[in-house]
């Protein structure tokens, strides 16, 4: 009996993420629901740049690999181009709520028929540990060494909360992965965001809320301890937008 | 004559790119480029085709990367600053081997500069633009119909050696209007291509679009290739005018609308006796390099007329090599030259010698 | 053959559309020719101004330095542009908006009360083909034969009720002693 297998929509390559990083599980989440679609033969990824900037070597479906924070307007083409084809990026904090800002809100307020896993986990990862748009206040990073000061630094983006207060996007939700119940409704709200795509219902955004064991200079557990006493509480997890369940209510 | 409709050169590469099968435009306003999009804003909705105004050049061109990347035709149009911010996405797309079309239509620089015809982009179009080993197509239109006739080559070219092509214009042809005779339009077919990303539909690997080489071994090899194409392209794909150059003992050159002032100046000239002629590279780059050194047996000496500091010059001198005087007719900030000018350096040059 | 004209005055008085009226009807006479309007936040509300170029071989620089024709729809035009005009050419000023006289002896001069006319005929602002009416007649640039098909060409499909006005207005220029 077969008891736990990867998932068919990744590759046999090994995952180059640090030990206890939490992208493997996020990546096994995104495969997972491209298989219980069974969307991978139609399936284009687009990676980022950041820890994930690989992700192409990860996923057996087609993927490309934007430049910094692009993601979401090569996915844009993308999808104009081939509109039967599923198209997913999966961007990190830097990449999409930083550089790539201007890209994420547009493509969101043009309802952009488009699939967005975004990890936050306030921090840059690969280049090494620095301040990113979400790192919490007083969080030290390597370009925060004394904590990020709200008065220099401003204060972190919530993503959810920003994107979900515009008219365009369908879905908008916030989840974590620290542990089996939030993985499991993490997977629930990837596996939304695609369906959405498949159905046209447009622009679907599930922010995970993530942890960087390395350049938060802890042990995995204790990083895992951390999202749930410091993240979390900034970052709250639901589902901030939802068009179809608003339209139902009324 | 064949049907010749009157066309502003903006509009005539809208139409010219429709008609070559381009269904993707991507564009942010800027002048004086601003009739290629409100063209496309018009047609592309009638003819299931995708016009859309991005949020910044910056995304267009990434909009054009994804394009690219399933294998259709797809462009964007841009003027001087606006093509400076694309620079990133254009390193991309020749990083990934794409095709794709982007139009410059210069305005003076550097900065925001002003909104008046420019040449003073040819560095950047021609040396690269963007960071890393690359070159891009640059075909360099000097009247209307050459404006819709490049547009196509473009596609055609950039589509046949897989490399991102350039029509570099100005704000004065792609204001102007002259007859054109447009090309029939092209059935717009779908192949797919070897390397495009389009779903593997369970029945192949994986494709991956991609300018990302960790290994250096990997990423020199990708260029090498890379570069044997550029040569090959070098090799079939140069093309220039030649203008009363059978007897010429000096040569002016230049491309674009100082080519056209430059066209009046030597009739004139001719009308005084010196016999003077004109190259006119149609593609920058390549640049037609052989034709100069070629030109350096026959003639005495060079004039380059630009728009710009005098970019262009440094080829032409690259290419006669030191043998033969080069000269430099120039305006720029926004200015063009008048024939007259022009006419007073071909006297300069000739110095007397008729 | 080739003849370079200037059409310039005030954003607003239709220059650019006199201008591709003339090119039209080059255009329709299979004559090569270029048209270049300025460009920029001048033509709102500044000074406007076209160049036609019309020739019986390929048009070099089609940027009209150096005048054939010069029509002259305001004051700071001919001010601007009267030196420039070619020894023997000719300018034609709408003797309406501008006061002054020509002071050049070298070239041939049309005053041309083309706004009052237009006023006066009920034809709104079309002082510009008033103008274009006398320049057709004075400088035989294009033929007088099928200035119907030109103005059919360049009065947009959605304003039909414009082609009798235009045309009118040219008719009144070409018979305006």
């Amino acid at each position: 009996m077969v008891v736990f297998e990867k998932p068919k929509s990744l590759t046999d390559k090994e995952f180059h993420y640090c030990p206890g990083c939490p992208h493997g599980i996020i990546h096994r989440l995104v495969a997972e629901a491209i298989d219980t679609l069974g969307i991978e033969g139609i399936a284009i990824g687009v990676a980022p740049v950041g820890c994930a900037v690989m992700a192409y070597d990860y996923f057996k479906c087609d993927m490309v690999e934007a430049a910094h924070g692009r993601a979401p307007a090569m996915a844009t083409g993308i999808k104009r181009s081939l509109p039967e084809n599923i198209v997913f990026t999966y961007q990190g904090d830097g990449d999409l709520a930083s550089i790539g800002m201007a890209e994420t809100v547009h493509a969101a307020t043009r309802n952009e028929n488009i699939t967005v896993i975004f990890v936050n986990n306030a921090i840059y990862g690969m280049t090494g540990g620095q301040m990113a748009p979400t790192s919490l206040p007083g969080q030290v990073t390597q370009t925060s060494p004394y904590g990020r000061d709200v008065k220099t630094a401003g204060y972190p983006i919530k993503v959810a909360e920003l994107l979900s207060s515009l008219d365009g996007p369908a879905y908008i939700a916030r989840v974590a992965v620290n542990n089996v119940k939030h993985v499991l409704e993490a997977k629930k709200a990837i596996q939304k965001a695609f369906e959405n795509q498949i159905q046209g219902k447009g622009f679907s955004l599930v922010e995970v809320v993530s942890a960087c064991p390395t350049n938060w200079g802890m042990t995995p557990q204790k990083a895992l301890e951390w999202v749930e006493e410091k993240m979390i509480p900034y970052y709250p997890l639901g589902v901030y937008k939802d068009k179809k369940a608003e339209k139902e209510a009324e | 004559m064949g049907n010749k409709v009157l066309m502003k050169g903006n509009e005539a590469i809208a139409e010219a790119a429709i008609r070559a099968g381009c269904r993707h435009y991507f564009g942010y306003p800027i002048t004086p480029q601003t009739e290629v999009a409100a063209y496309m804003a018009k047609r592309m909705p009638k003819i299931g085709g995708t016009f859309l105004q991005a949020e910044s050049e910056i995304a267009a061109i990434n909009m054009v990367y994804g394009v690219a990347g399933t294998g259709r035709r797809v462009m964007t149009s841009s003027s001087s600053p606006g093509v400076s911010l694309k620079q990133e996405g254009i390193s991309y797309i020749a990083g990934s081997d794409l095709p794709c079309l982007i139009v410059d239509v210069q305005r003076g620089g550097p900065g925001l500069g002003g909104i008046q015809p420019s040449q003073s982009d040819y560095f950047q179009a021609t040396k690269g633009g963007g960071h890393g080993d690359y070159h891009l197509i640059v075909l360099a239109p000097a009247s209307v119909q050459e404006m819709a006739d490049l547009t196509g080559l473009a596609f055609d070219l950039a589509d046949k050696y897989r490399v991102p092509a350039m029509l570099l214009a100005d704000g004065t042809i792609g204001q102007m209007m002259e007859p054109v005779e447009l090309a029939e339009a092209q059935e717009v077919t779908f192949t797919e291509k070897p390397w495009a990303v389009t779903g593997t539909k369970g029945k192949r690997e994986h494709h991956v679009v991609n300018s990302l080489y960790l290994v250096p071994e990997e990423l020199e090899k990708k260029n090498f290739e890379r570069y044997e194409r550029y040569a090959a392209i070098a090799k079939n794909e140069t093309r220039w005018e030649s203008f009363m150059m059978e007897d010429a003992e000096y040569c002016v050159v230049a491309f674009g609308i100082a080519s056209r002032v430059s066209k009046n100046a030597v009739v004139a000239a001719r009308k005084e006796g010196i016999k003077v002629g004109l190259i006119r590279p149609i593609t920058l780059w390549p640049f037609p390099k052989q034709v100069l050194a070629d030109a350096v047996e026959q003639v005495k000496g060079f004039l380059c007329v630009e728009l710009s500091m005098g970019q262009m010059i440094e080829d032409v001198k690259l290419a006669t090599g030191g043998k033969r005087e080069v000269a430099l007719c120039n305006r720029t900030g926004g200015m063009i030259m008048s024939p007259e000018e022009v006419l007073e350096s071909i006297r300069k040059l000739a110095g007397g010698d008729k | 053959m080739t003849t370079q004209i200037l059409i310039a005055g005030f954003g607003g008085q239709g220059i650019l559309f006199v201008g591709k009226f003339l090119a039209n009807k080059g255009l329709l006479e299979g004559r090569q020719l270029s048209w270049l309007p300025s460009y920029g936040p001048e033509m709102r509300g500044g000074t406007a101004n076209c160049s036609v170029v019309l020739s019986d071989d390929p048009v070099g620089s089609p940027i009209v330095h150096k005048p054939d024709v010069l029509i002259a729809m305001n004051l700071p035009s001919l001010d601007k542009y009267e030196s420039a005009v070619v020894p023997g050419g000719t300018i034609l000023v709408d003797s309406t908006l501008i006061e002054r006289k020509v002071t050049r002896t070298d070239v041939k001069v049309f005053y041309v009360p083309a706004t009052r006319l237009a006023q006066q005929n009920g034809l709104g602002n079309l002082g510009n083909m008033i103008m274009m009416g006398k320049t057709i007649r004075e400088c035989a640039l294009v033929s007088r034969e099928g200035i119907e098909d030109a103005v059919r060409t360049v009065v947009s499909a959605k304003h039909p009720e414009l082609y009798d006005v235009n045309l009118k207005a040219l008719q009144l220029g070409y018979e305006f002693v």
